[in-house]
């Protein structure tokens, strides 16, 4: 029986977006707020690519920054383990279960410090956890970890500027092992890099799930990608799980109308040279999301019942849904020009 | 057929303190009248300088010290920047990736279109407001006349780069330079706005450079694609053919490790190793470190584009005595 790594409840983060005060008194305006993670529910089980995508302010780097515990959430759960992270009140009780969890980020330019050595950056971790005592075996460490990412250990000496964008995702990665987690979230990977340099980096994170055993939040935009890395893919759109399945199923056999959406966007290597219906519309204001289904406005199948009362994420099919058009039937069938 | 717009043995320097480096070495192609030639390359091979030196817009210290650059056969590589401004907005229209900055935020979107159109047009401010709605229309704004007097932050990103496009469009040039025009937007408003370009590409014949690192939106829009690496073509042909049969060892590569939907991969094939930097490119072929047909000959002479299949390749494989012999 496969084994829950990591599961979300019902997690909701909220952002007051409010305007200061005074204008809000001035224009008579109240407080608002953005969420930006509305009732997220999820579980990953080990060893396995959970993937996340969506388009930007779809909430699923906020998901990634919760998970990690950058972000606390609003209401709702995150349990690593089994252990609900909330109940453990201070940091210290924390730090067990965090060090298990780490993070690679999306600008390998901005996540490094440019005035720390790389041997330094890598064994920031491995200080704060106390994991291993001396500094001749920290060094034997760091330079193992840096093996493991392709890099040589004279590369610890160097500054994170003598390094290119796909060398200084490696260092990222390196530092993320350094506290020999068991779950990374990596938050859009390789969207910064070349698409030379993101084969590699896709490569040895494969590499390195298969050789250590860890599981994965992938975080992407690129169904390409996702389609290569991932074993179970979640689609977000303005907060939530639109659509939850199993990478063949969700890509063979979409069911949600955004999914739908999202796939006939790819941009066709292949040159099939087949004509595509316009998109409609973008991505809404997520302060002031739509009511009812946030897609109705640009969904084609939408009547009002989507207008008005909100779909939650029931099972059709193998995969989970947030759809009304889904529950009572009226999806065509998924194929060329349908929905 | 004649083409719109022919560079001829560009060379682009930039002078540092410890010498002097080579951006753009050697780049010769040609754009056709309404044709579309996708520039792809990874960042650094020189695709973004190479576009900016042809709207005469390379930053400085960056310069251009060689080649010639014609636009309908006359020179404009040598025009004093006074001459070059009343080209550029009227004969080459210009798109870059971040439509935030190209547009002027303290003034109303249609205003800008207005100066834009009265700069090149005889129009009167009226009949320059009225053209300016019709391009909104164009380019997909929904209440153009409403949103006319509105401001670059009143609209979204996908919305921005529509205006960004019809301020290109407003002299009704022949060419357009985009630079990653669809980079800063989500996949579904990049479909669009692809969609948008080759639309009105076709109805106006205009021709088009468009730079961008996605392969997948060159082969979707472009009809023929030049690739670049370490600042100089590596490959140059028909979009088909450079997708489907590339000869350059390096497109073979760069094809290969691109994702795709559908393909079910271990491991994607990688080409080890990184694009020299500037200043540091290897004798011979510039991709000689990484190539895994490298030759003798690779190390030492540096190949030409030589005619490969239905493409040109900048590869000794493609050499006469190899081919034949």
């Amino acid at each position: 029986m496969a084994e829950t790594v990591l599961r979300l409840n019902d997690v909701r983060r909220l952002f007051d977006v409010s305007a200061p005060w005074l204008a809000r008194i001035l224009s008579g305006t109240g407080p608002r707020t953005l969420k930006a993670v509305d009732g997220v529910s999820l579980e990953i089980t080990r060893g396995e690519t959970f993937a996340l995508v969506g388009e930007s302010g779809c909430g699923k780097s906020t998901v990634a920054r919760l998970v990690v515990g950058l972000y606390e959430p609003s209401s709702g759960s995150i349990e690593i383990d089994g252990t609900d992270i909330a109940l453990l009140r201070s940091r210290k009780a924390q730090a067990p279960i965090r060090r298990r969890v780490q993070m690679v980020f999306q600008d390998p330019y901005a996540s490094l410090n440019p005035r720390w050595r790389v041997k330094d950056i890598i064994a920031e971790p491995i200080r704060t956890h106390r994991l291993i005592q001396g500094e001749a075996a920290i060094r034997a460490r760091v330079d193992e970890l840096l093996r493991q990412v392709s890099l040589t250990p004279t590369d610890g000496d160097k500054y994170p500027h003598a390094f290119s964008g796909g060398q200084r995702q490696r260092i990222s990665i390196a530092r993320a092992l350094a506290s020999e987690p068991e779950f990374l979230v990596l938050d859009e990977p390789t969207s910064a890099l070349d698409v030379s340099v993101q084969a590699q980096i896709l490569n040895l994170m494969k590499d390195l799930q298969r050789r250590l055993g860890l599981t994965y939040l992938f975080i992407s935009h690129n169904l390409a990608v996702i389609y290569h890395v991932s074993d179970k893919v979640g689609v977000m759109y303005l907060g939530r799980l639109v659509e939850v399945a199993a990478k063949p199923d969700l890509f063979a056999r979409p069911l949600h109308p955004y999914t739908r959406l999202l796939l006939d966007t790819v941009p066709d290597l292949a040159m099939t040279g087949r004509e595509r219906l316009p998109v409609r519309g973008e991505v809404p204001n997520p302060i002031d999301p739509p009511t009812g289904c946030a897609f109705h406005p640009r969904c084609p199948l939408a009547n009002d019942r989507c207008k008005s009362e909100r779909p939650s994420l029931l099972a059709a099919g193998g995969n989970l849904v947030a759809c009304h058009a889904v529950q009572e039937e009226r999806l065509p069938e998924w194929g060329a020009n349908t929905v | 057929m004649k083409p719109l717009l022919e560079l001829r043995h560009i060379r682009i320097e930039l002078p540092t303190r410890r010498g002097t480096l080579l951006a753009v070495d050697d780049v010769s192609f040609t754009i056709g009248e309404g044709e579309v030639l996708g520039v792809v390359g990874e960042s650094g091979a020189g695709k973004s300088i190479t576009a900016a030196a042809i709207i005469g817009l390379l930053e400085p210290p960056l310069r251009l010290t060689g080649g010639e650059i014609l636009l309908e056969g006359a020179r404009i590589d040598n025009l004093p920047p006074e001459a070059f401004r009343r080209i550029r907005g009227k004969q080459i229209g210009a798109i870059f990736q971040d439509p935030l900055t190209s547009l002027n935020p303290l003034y109303t979107i249609g205003r800008q279109l207005v100066e834009t159109i009265r700069t090149h047009l005889p129009l009167t401010d009226k009949q320059a407001a009225a053209r300016a709605i019709e391009l909104l229309q164009e380019v997909g704004i929904p209440g153009a006349s409403e949103r006319f007097n509105a401001y670059p932050h009143q609209f979204s990103g996908g919305m921005r780069q529509r205006v960004v496009i019809a301020l290109a469009l407003a002299a009704n040039p022949r060419l357009i330079v985009a630079d990653e025009p669809t980079t800063a937007l989500d996949v579904s408003t990049q479909a669009q706005i692809i969609g948008l370009l080759k639309r009105l590409c076709r109805e106006h014949g205009t021709a088009v450079m468009l730079v961008t690192h996605d392969m997948g939106v060159i082969a979707e829009t472009a009809d023929r694609v030049a690739v670049m690496y370490a600042g100089r073509v590596a490959e140059i042909g028909p979009v088909r053919q450079v997708v489907k049969q590339p000869q350059h060892p390096y497109t073979v590569g760069l094809m290969g490790s691109i994702p795709s939907i559908g393909e079910d991969l271990e491991r994607l094939p990688q080409i080890d190793g990184a694009m020299p930097r500037l200043g540091s490119t290897p004798r011979g072929c510039a991709f000689n470190p990484r190539c895994p047909k490298v030759m003798e000959r690779c190390r030492v002479d540096r190949p030409d584009l030589l005619p490969a299949g239905a493409t040109e390749a900048a590869c000794w494989l493609h050499a006469p005595e190899v081919v034949h012999g």
